[in-house]
């Protein structure tokens, strides 16, 4: 008998995800293509919608299912990637989005009518320090004119809504260099062609990550989100909810990793036995399996304060941290556990070895996460 | 028009079981599942009332408590209520015990137009329950179902297997029918599915609630051992020139395995 509260949760997403299967990921990787057909199948059964509240269509189910969710679907071999930004992108229109603009855009994004997935954040000068940013929105009359360029915003060739983060007052002008920002809601389906291009970057994972160019778009006032010039307040504050559900993202991929490992250990016979006998081959893996049991703890002790309305700042941290250090650890036991095999694309290991990798940089790189709890937490002088 | 699933839970078909001393561990058994074929007639039975437009799944099962997973399941697929039969006496049921158990708490039910399990469970394979709730009850019955195609003045229409096609049977209601695998790919829960699970009613009855007589109850059917079959032995690889290989195929078919 288990005594998962999410089991049902889990059982469900599996089901779903059992009809996508290893050759089916391998596929679309091989091909560079967008996993449609997956995320489709995952809007319509409601699951993108976990975090929208009932009253505008979702599910209105907290982090800790939605991190269950994503989990399940790397737990199965496949790569959340393609669509977790549907889950929590909203969070910035619902928690500070007008009345008007939730009851416009929630319950499409619910029904999985129109894709909110993107997110233009980092610019090609300014990384990790985003109050350096440059794309620039200019009030004009009852419109917003955008000018400036995005890098990494992924997902923007399968979203039809994108937000967007642009300086609405000059740098020089401003009292602390984080004030003057704003958030808008750019329409992608009216943008591109019209002052938006789109960019894709080839990269080593099938991440569908692009470049934007952003030339005179205009884009509706009423499409400013919350107040101008407080769009890295609002920006932050959807952050706890991204690393605690990428956290379950690398949970996921290190069960994956070490189920297969441990699976391919008990039947390649090498020597006349099982090379899982080898206390070489164990080791890496029951140590890896450790350290994903304990990232995952704390997920969920960093999602039961989220969804408690309790700060989770380091908590959230801390399980990214955590659980991208076990899932990295987790791939590397595995290849090396496969050997040769691991590097063929049939095993699949490869591919989620490279996919995994990923979470060391992104959605926020390792060494700002050191940095934040060092100095946040521990209260060392600050380093960024 | 009320539907009612004599649901099985059964281990895993994903997992290998456990077989020692001529049993089979279900002990140790950790996920257990909708027996596949009743997972079909759930489909089939979904589709059935979607095209007529109305109509009501009611899922009974006989297990342990933990069995109740897998009832929310059949439940967050979209039947939509259950009743779940649970009590000592029913834990080493024969098909003849699970069928009186099922029939006594199917006529406590009622109301019912089309009883509709699987043919079989794959945990023992025995194909029997089905057939016997049909006899208990008076029932007339269709066996291996593709789907029931039709609900109309008081008659089902059913698809069913015919050795190298179809026969397409008409049978006054209430019937049986016990369902092969279905056209269909059972459904996945939605989230919405998973959630109104829980609100769904649940009933659980013993066998004082349902009527029967628990020394009635008693196998008549002896399991003597399970057991797996032998392992095959590896196959051999006939190397060389086709021709040689050709004669040599024939020589030990002949000679040896004695086949030809």
């Amino acid at each position: 008998m288990t005594a998962d509260p999410y089991a049902e949760l889990r059982d469900g997403v599996r089901r779903l995800c059992a009809r996508f299967p290893d050759h089916y990921w391998r596929r679309v990787d091989g091909d560079g293509a967008y996993p449609t057909e997956f995320v489709q199948a995952m809007t319509e059964a409601g699951y993108l919608a976990a975090l929208i509240p009932e009253e505008y269509g979702g599910a209105g189910l907290g982090v800790a299912e939605a991190s269950v969710i994503l989990e399940e679907v790397n737990r199965s071999g496949g790569n959340a990637a393609a669509c977790h930004a549907q889950m929590y992108i909203m969070g910035t229109l619902l928690r500070h989005g007008s009345e008007a603009q939730k009851r416009a855009y929630l319950p499409a994004i619910a029904r999985g009518e129109v894709r909110l997935q993107a997110f233009g954040v980092t610019e090609p000068d300014a990384g990790s320090d985003t109050a350096a940013i440059r794309t620039t929105a200019v009030r004009r009359g009852d419109r917003y004119v955008i000018r400036g360029q995005k890098i990494w915003t992924s997902r923007a060739q399968h979203s039809d809504l994108m937000l967007l983060l642009a300086r609405t007052t000059p740098l020089d002008q401003v009292r602390r260099r984080t004030d003057g920002l704003s958030i808008f809601l750019v329409d992608l389906r009216e943008a591109v062609g019209q002052g938006l291009t789109i960019r894709p970057i080839e990269t080593m994972i099938n991440h569908h990550t692009c470049e934007l160019f952003f030339d005179d778009l205009e884009v509706p006032a009423d499409n400013l989100i919350g107040e101008e010039g407080k769009g890295f307040t609002y920006l932050l504050d959807g952050l706890n909810a991204e690393r605690i559900l990428i956290a379950a993202e690398c949970i996921g991929d290190g069960y994956w990793f070490i189920e297969r490992a441990t699976q391919y250990a008990r039947q390649r016979v090498v020597f006349g036995r099982p090379i899982g006998q080898n206390q070489g081959v164990q080791f890496p893996l029951a140590r890896a399996y450790a350290h994903v049991r304990a990232a995952d703890l704390m997920r969920f002790e960093a999602a039961r304060r989220f969804d408690a309305g309790l700060p989770c700042g380091p908590e959230a941290n801390m399980a990214k941290l955590l659980a991208a250090d076990a899932s990295w650890e987790a791939a590397n036991a595995a290849l090396q556990t496969f050997g040769g095999f691991g590097f063929a694309r049939e095993y699949d290991i490869e591919r989620k070895f490279r996919e995994t990798r990923l979470y060391q940089v992104a959605p926020v790189s390792t060494n700002l996460i050191l940095a934040y709890i060092a100095h946040k937490v521990l209260g060392l002088p600050k380093s960024y | 028009m009320n539907i009612i699933i004599p649901m099985k839970r059964v281990p895993d078909t994903a997992i290998q079981v456990t077989v020692k001393d001529g049993r089979v561990l279900l002990d140790e058994v950790e996920t257990w599942v909708i027996n596949p074929y009743d997972e079909y007639a759930i489909e089939e039975a979904l589709r059935l009332i979607e095209r007529q437009g109305e109509g009501k799944i009611i899922i009974v099962t006989i297990g342990p408590e933990a069995a109740q997973e897998t009832i929310r399941k059949a439940l967050a697929m979209g039947a939509h209520e259950a009743y779940h039969l649970l009590d000592d006496a029913f834990e080493q049921l024969d098909p003849l015990g699970r069928a009186r158990v099922l029939a006594a708490a199917i006529e406590k039910i009622g109301e019912y137009d089309l009883i509709w399990p699987g043919f079989k469970g794959v945990d023992n394979d025995e194909g029997q329950t089905g057939v016997m709730v049909a006899e208990f009850l008076g029932l007339p019955h269709v066996s291996t179902a593709i789907t029931v195609e039709e609900v109309a003045d008081g008659h089902a229409v059913v698809k069913a297997e015919a050795e190298g096609g179809y026969r397409r049977v008409r049978v006054p209601l209430p019937a049986v029918v016990t369902q092969t695998q279905g056209p269909n790919e059972p459904r996945y829960p939605t989230l919405r599915g998973i959630m109104g699970a829980k609100k769904k009613p649940l009933t659980v009855w013993n066998a004082d609630d349902v009527g029967v007589d628990r020394d009635e109850l008693e196998p008549v059917v002896e399991v003597l051992s399970v057991e797996r079959p032998p392992a095959r032995k590896a196959g051999r690889i006939l190397e060389g020139e086709p021709e040689d290989v050709a004669k040599e195929l024939v020589r030990l078919l002949h000679e040896e395995a004695k086949v030809i």
